[in-house]
């Protein structure tokens, strides 16, 4: 097993430094321009000065090869200078990959987001789980049941709807209809420096949250829930569940233990493999509600033709769904016995 | 007809039906029959004659829905158990009454090892703790012949061959000292060497044990060499039963003797082709209101296809349900 993921893990290398070239291809081949929405009095001469500070004529493989260097070594050592204080090599002078909107580390702006995006995020995945998990069980044991009925619809509704739709029409339920001063009134716009101190900042935190939280989390609870029920099905069927109740076993140990140990096999890969696509979901999400997460910084990145920013990020999704795969195969390997990586 | 006093299990007129999208199968149509302690039944039949299903519903192991036991009366050590509440049911699965299915490849679960699906049992019915269990089980596995037991416990299925996870699921099965074991075609998924050796450690476990046996099979084979009674079931109904012996020698069904010709036959050739019935297995999509062998009987005659045969005694302790006689080589007396 061990054995199997390093592997892996080594394979996973190649694949990411072509995809890392791959992405940086496309967007030099995107027609855009960062000097672009300056404004127009500033003369063409101007602005060519400023593309050669950005290192803009230079060829593309050159280009590609520093960003490599940047991202691939100048970044991780000042990672271990900053977590723990080594320095290796020139601590001061290092060139990290850079912003051109803001002239600011892309890492450390990365950094600064990622937390309002897992928190939202991580969240809404957790209550997707929550929710789809119970739900699949019961809709597949008690299968064309009016809860199974009743199931089957929302999950249609809520799989069917995109989360742009469902979260604007939240927001105008319960920020809008609903009166500022009613218990059910909720913050549309998510406000990030709010810090929790004490209970009422705690309230704050979790009513701003609730929105987001649900619209994605509704999203994903529907998709899983399918997944789960279907898994049940595909075993309550099997020989060995009628063992279990030749055996005298409660039919709670049958379903709970014999049925939902195996059911949950692909389930758990198939959430790993959900979990990056969730980062990309998320990206509408946060823009709706103002969450200036991850997704938020990538459509900045986008409008102001960052490609610095856009490059290591769109990069940083390709690792996760690389890491997430792999991740999954392991978790394959450790439920289900009968496999084992040679 | 039958000594009542000396059965475990009596079951009388029991009828299921499966309520399917294309209507109704009628696939156990007023079977009875009783075993003794210590006793092996063996119950033959062709594929879909009910077997399973008549055995699975005893102990309500049938989906329900689409299953439906419908009537009869199954009485075991002296308990109506068809109407017991859950609870009580289920002391009786895998505690009174043990239970070997077909296919072993597919019996158990593929995510536990072997130790936790032997020690389940053991727990729930005896009440052991974690410690006796796993003394229990590893007993019990050497019980069955497979080989350094307490360290196979902690193997998972896979790492079983087929023969060996019979063995294992015959060890769930007698886990908890069951009165009764039912044996549904425990062989049947097994190449022949591996099948007689299982059918040796039935033997021989019952000669340890003592319980009672009731052994499915399309085998008659196997039935003349473990059985003390057979019944033979046919289009979910028991056509004829007897002791073993008496039904060799004396076979008073046609479809009994159709079946006794499909035997190998001792001195004869390697080689020659084994027979088969001809015509059609009945369709099981109505009550039986005729003779459902009638279309393959070579002696059916317009009563069999007009009233459905009931089991008359021939001698005692043998029953048939035909209207043909063949002592007399005639039709019986209406
Ligand atoms: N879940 C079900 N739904 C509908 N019909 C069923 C179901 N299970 C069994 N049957 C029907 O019940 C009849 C009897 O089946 P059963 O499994 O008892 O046969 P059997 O005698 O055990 O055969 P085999 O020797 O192949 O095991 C068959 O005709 C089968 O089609
Ligand atoms: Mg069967």
């Amino acid at each position: 097993m061990l054995n199997y993921t390093l592997r892996r893990l080594m394979f996973t290398i190649p694949t990411l430094l072509l995809i890392s070239f791959i992405i940086f291809l496309i967007l030099d081949l995107a027609p855009n321009d960062p000097t672009g929405n300056l404004p127009l009095t500033i003369p063409p001469e101007v602005r060519e000065k400023i593309r050669q500070s950005l290192g803009l004529d230079a060829p593309m493989y050159i280009r590609y090869l520093l960003w490599s260097q940047q991202f691939f070594i100048n970044e991780p050592l000042n990672l271990l200078n900053q977590w723990f204080g080594w320095c290796i090599g020139d601590c001061e002078g290092r060139l990290r990959v850079s912003s051109w909107a803001t002239r600011s580390p892309v890492v450390d702006l990365i950094a600064e987001r990622m937390p309002q995006t897992l928190w939202v995020v991580g969240m809404s995945y957790v209550v997707g789980i929550l929710i789809a998990v119970p739900i699949g069980v019961i809709s597949a044991y008690k299968q064309y049941s009016w809860f199974d009925q009743i199931g089957t619809f929302i999950a249609m509704i809520g799989f069917s709807v995109p989360t742009f739709f469902t979260g604007v029409l939240l927001i105008v339920i319960f920020s809008v209809w609903v009166p500022n001063d009613s218990f059910f009134w909720l913050p549309s716009i998510y406000d990030t420096t709010l810090e929790v101190v004490d209970w009422d900042s705690f309230m704050l935190q979790v009513r701003q949250m609730i929105m987001p939280v649900m619209v994605l989390g509704l999203f994903n609870a529907a998709q899983i829930s399918r997944f789960m029920r279907a898994s049940m099905l595909d075993n309550l069927s099997q020989d060995y569940v009628r063992t279990a109740r030749a055996k005298g076993l409660k039919e709670k140990t049958v379903l709970l233990v014999h049925v939902l140990r195996n059911s949950m096999i692909p389930v758990v890969t198939v959430i790993a493999l959900g979990i990056p696509q969730i980062f990309g979901g998320a990206i509408i999400t946060e823009q709706i509600f103002k969450v200036n997460g991850l997704g938020q910084l990538l459509i900045i990145g986008i409008q102001g033709a960052d490609i610095p920013l856009v490059q290591t990020l769109t990069f940083l999704f390709a690792v996760l769904i690389v890491l997430f795969n792999l991740i999954a195969d392991v978790l394959y390997g450790l439920l289900d016995p009968r496999i084992r990586y040679e | 007809m039958r000594d009542q006093s000396a059965t475990i299990l009596d079951v009388a007129n029991l009828r299921t039906v499966f309520n399917t999208r294309d209507g109704q199968v009628f696939a156990v149509n007023d079977v009875s029959f009783y075993l003794r302690p210590g006793e092996l039944l063996g119950i033959v039949g062709e594929s879909g004659s009910g077997k399973s299903v008549t055995m699975m519903s005893l102990l309500k192991l049938l989906p329900m829905p689409p299953a439906e036991i419908q009537g009869g009366s199954i009485e075991f050590d002296g308990r109506d158990i068809r109407n017991v509440p859950d609870d009580e049911l289920r002391k009786i699965r895998g505690g009174d009454i043990g239970f070997i299915f077909q296919d072993p490849m597919t019996s158990l679960n593929p995510v536990f090892t072997v130790g936790f699906q032997i020690i389940e049992p053991l727990r729930v019915h005896m009440g052991l703790n974690k410690k006796q269990a796993r003394k229990r089980a590893a007993e019990l596995l050497e019980l069955v012949g497979i080989p350094d037991a307490s360290a196979r416990l902690k193997d998972y299925p896979h790492q079983f061959s087929g023969g060996m996870r019979q063995r294992v699921m015959i060890a769930i099965a007698l886990a908890c000292d069951p009165k009764v074991l039912i044996a549904d075609e425990p062989t049947t998924a097994l190449d022949v060497t591996i099948q007689a050796q299982i059918l040796e450690l039935i033997k021989d476990l019952r000669q340890k044990l003592g319980m009672a046996i009731i052994w499915i099979t399309h085998d008659l084979g196997v039935i003349a060499e473990i059985a003390d009674r057979v019944a033979v079931m046919y289009a979910g109904q028991i056509v004829e039963h007897a002791e073993v012996k008496e039904l060799f020698a004396n076979p008073q069904h046609p479809y009994t003797r159709a079946l006794l010709e499909t035997l190998p036959k001792m001195g004869e050739a390697r080689g020659t082709r084994l027979a088969s019935i001809d015509g059609q297995p009945p369709n099981l999509d109505h009550l039986p209101v005729s003779c459902e062998f009638a279309p393959r009987c070579k002696h059916a005659f317009d009563r069999c296809r007009a009233e459905n045969p009931q089991r008359r005694d021939v001698s005692p302790a043998h029953d048939v349900a035909c209207f043909w006689d063949y002592s007399s080589g005639g039709p019986t007396d209406a």
